[in-house]
């Protein structure tokens, strides 16, 4: 008999004004009994709506009912048939858009929380079921994969399991790429990232750091190398601003910088040396997760004000709602409809202030948005010391610009085939931020996998 | 991880390390950088390269001790490794076409990075000239080697005591004035000699190039922290640079960000010199 309560089961959350001062995880997951009980809300639909909600297609009724009957490894065998990165996006998928919204439970009450279960069930198999998995016999075929974000972990995962010799090339001298530059590690603890890595290293890819493809090595020559196939997974580029004066002064960093500055190189801990300002009043420009993130490092730094500053409303921001309910409970001081137009510096050419107006949303357009208009007069001051623009990315160059062949659209994203994520050159295939910009950790996860399959197809075609 | 393999004091400020790079020395062209982090708790810190041998698979920086990164990696011997270190980052060097007259300026410890240019170009049919400025004569590196690659070969120093007294835009404008008739000038030195090198060139149209240097993190278009103006646009030094065209470079503004760290260190310094002795003891045994 499934578990008919309307709301779903809690988990246990670090108090936001204390959590709001350190970088430990906000959500502590749920218990093994909690697990349980909300796995049996499930109702074990027919037609699994919540499968086709899924980029990497998990099979969640499946793994729900294993949770539901305490085999939580036979769950999680389910799980990572798929998923390569089960804990990680059992914490960073939105959920509520994908799997969840999908959910029958959801129509009368709370959809079954399909990605506390899947974290649930990833974390009790890292500290209780943890056997490395079995390498699979090589089929001798060297592919290669540019980038060991989540399209590039999941491409290789899967071409490992189906027995490809992978080589993953990675720019920074950790692997991970926005799940460890990026997401921070209230949200994300990176010992997680590195367990999936060291998963894959077992699996028999092989992982070089501090490799920047299309400097030290082409593509191209990766390809004379011997490798027979290339997945390009090398994520989002270049910080954009918002071309407004006083962006240049010293203290306006772009969210990429100063998440790699807290995450990647852990300015956050007392004994690294990568140094970041000490900032009292902050002023974070953008609505998206990116923002939300930068936010709440801000305020974990110490800042005493973060003021987060967005040209629309609440209904558009783009950010998942649990972040941005996070960031409201850890006294983020949200200032809507709202958008800077100039940076203010003191004699030292460091940030003092910024200067914003209110905007008011117009009637819907033709793409349904409610645009932005400036009321004039209305500019005002905020004191601030630091600024950091939320903004999202243009895309990076050094792949496109060494690669002969490779064609990309006016923005600078590399084209592929929607079906098999290949691009315009034979052998070569791509999938996450370079070819969408600014997208989710799941969608460059499908991409990857997708991509996996249409290499698998190819070289088997090739050889026979 | 790379193993150093030759090890050379220059000065008491500046070192010379060759290092086992060999990728990064198969590829590396005049103009290029690395990005190097020490150990697991450091930073990562760009350093343009001075030098490569193909065969020999090294790579050679050359360093002025500013900070806590380049103290400690001038701690390091032969034999010992960097944890990190990535390359080559950047566009490489591209001088006007058909340049026939070139000028290289290198000021103090940029002269490590003009002493590559140099060595680009001479032997090429270009007719190269180069002018090394430094404070005083303790201080001068590379005077063999770029007279081993240079038509005409001007020392400057600030106090005289060493080449000609004086600073190198007294020697560029003295050589334009004599009808050099420079197609390109390279200048690399201090944000302040960039400058006025620019300055001097300027009136008479020289194409001039100048090698940025602001601070960086992944190097790969990615943080944006090296965002420099250059002609009202926000350039990248990491993928767009670190070469710019000098005259359309907002010089000041780069001053201003490359200083944002400096008060909060120094006040670091500070505190730390007041910090439990038994503390720093500890690390630099771990490290």
């Amino acid at each position: 008999m499934p578990n008919m309560s309307p709301t779903r089961v809690r988990a246990e959350e670090q108090d936001p004004l204390v959590r709001n001062r350190n970088f430990q995880e906000v959500s502590l997951g749920y218990t093994r009994d909690q697990a349980i009980e909300e796995a049996r809300r499930c109702l074990d639909c027919k037609n699994r709506p919540c499968v086709a909600g899924c980029p990497v297609n998990v099979r969640i009724p499946e793994f729900i009912a294993k949770v539901a009957a305490g085999d939580f490894r036979a769950a999680y065998e389910i799980i990572s048939d798929t998923n390569a990165l089960p804990c990680v996006s059992g914490r960073v998928c939105p959920q509520e858009n994908q799997c969840e919204e999908r959910c029958v439970r959801g129509i009368k009450g709370e959809a079954v929380a399909i990605g506390r279960l899947e974290r649930f069930v990833a974390d009790w198999y890292l500290k209780h079921g943890k056997t490395q998995p079995e390498k699979p016999a090589s089929n001798g075929t060297k592919v290669a994969v540019v980038g060991s974000g989540p399209a590039g972990l999941t491409c290789a995962s899967d071409l490992a399991k189906k027995g490809y010799q992978v080589t993953v090339f990675e720019a920074f001298h950790t692997a991970g790429g926005v799940l460890v530059y990026g997401i921070p590690e209230f949200r994300l603890p990176k010992a997680i990232v590195q367990s999936e890595v060291d998963r894959l290293e077992a699996l028999g890819v092989e992982l070089r750091t501090d490799v920047v493809v299309g400097r030290t090595i082409t593509i191209d020559e990766l390809m004379e190398d011997g490798y027979r196939a290339v997945f390009v997974g090398s994520g989002a580029g270049l910080p954009m601003f918002m071309g407004i004066p006083g962006e240049s002064l010293a203290g306006v960093y772009s969210a990429n910088e100063y998440l790699t500055r807290v995450n990647l190189m852990k300015a956050y801990l007392p004994d690294h040396d990568t140094p970041l300002r000490r900032s009292k009043s902050v002023a974070v420009v953008g609505g998206g997760n990116v923002a939300m993130d930068a936010a709440r490092c801000a305020k974990r730094m110490g800042a005493e004000k973060v003021y987060l500053l967005y040209r629309r409303d609440e209904e558009e921001m783009p950010a998942r709602r649990e972040e941005v309910n996070h960031a409201k409970e850890e006294e983020i001081d949200f200032r809507l409809l709202c958008n800077p137009v100039r940076i203010l510096g003191n004699e030292n050419g460091q940030v003092c202030q910024i200067e914003c107006v209110r905007m008011r949303l117009q009637a819907p357009d033709e793409s349904g948005r409610r645009a932005p208009k400036e009321v004039v007069g209305s500019n005002f001051f905020l004191p601030v010391d630091t600024v950091i623009m939320a903004l999202g990315t243009s895309p990076n160059p050094l792949i496109r610009s060494t690669t002969p062949g490779l064609e990309t659209n006016q923005k600078g994203c590399l084209l592929v085939d929607e079906d098999t994520m290949r691009t315009t050159r034979e052998g070569i295939y791509a999938g996450g931020d370079a070819v969408t910009g600014a997208a989710t950790v799941i969608l460059a996860m499908g991409a990857g996998k997708k991509a996996a399959q249409a290499m698998d197809d190819y070289l088997s075609g090739e050889k026979s | 991880m790379v193993k150093i393999v030759r090890k050379q004091v220059l000065n008491p400020t500046v070192t010379l390390l060759e290092v086992e790079a060999p990728l990064i020395a198969k590829k590396a062209r005049a103009g290029q950088f690395i990005i190097f982090r020490l150990d697991e708790l450091g930073e990562r810190i760009p350093l343009t390269i001075a030098d490569y041998d193909r065969e020999r698979g090294t790579v050679t920086i050359i360093f002025q001790k500013v900070g806590l990164s380049t103290r400690l990696l001038s701690e390091l011997e032969e034999g010992d490794t960097i944890l990190d270190f990535v390359g080559p980052l950047g566009l490489p060097t591209e001088l006007p076409e058909g340049a026939r007259r070139v000028c290289v300026i290198g000021g103090g410890v940029g002269c490590a990075i003009a002493y590559p240019q140099a060595k680009a170009l001479y032997g090429t049919g270009v007719a190269v000239d180069v002018i090394a400025g430094f404070r005083s004569r303790d201080i001068v590196i590379l005077e063999k080697e770029f007279q081993a690659v240079s038509d005409r070969f001007y020392l400057m120093t600030d106090d005289g005591s060493c080449g000609e007294k004086g600073l190198v835009t007294n020697k560029l404008q003295a050589l334009i004035d004599d009808g050099a008739d420079y197609d390109a000038v390279i200048a690399i030195g201090p944000i302040p000699m960039m400058k006025f090198v620019c300055r001097t060139t300027e009136p008479y149209g020289i194409k001039t190039i100048v090698s940025l240097n602001p601070l960086m993190i992944d190097g790969t278009g990615m943080c944006g922290c090296c965002r420099v103006t250059v002609g009202g646009k926000v350039r990248f030094a990491c993928v767009d640079g670190p070469d710019f065209d000098g005259h359309q470079v907002d010089f000041d503004e780069l001053m201003n960000r490359n200083a944002v760290y400096r008060d909060q260190e120094a006040e670091e310094r500070e505190e730390s010199r007041h910090a439990c002795r038994l503390d720093q003891l500890g690390r630099s045994l771990i490290r």
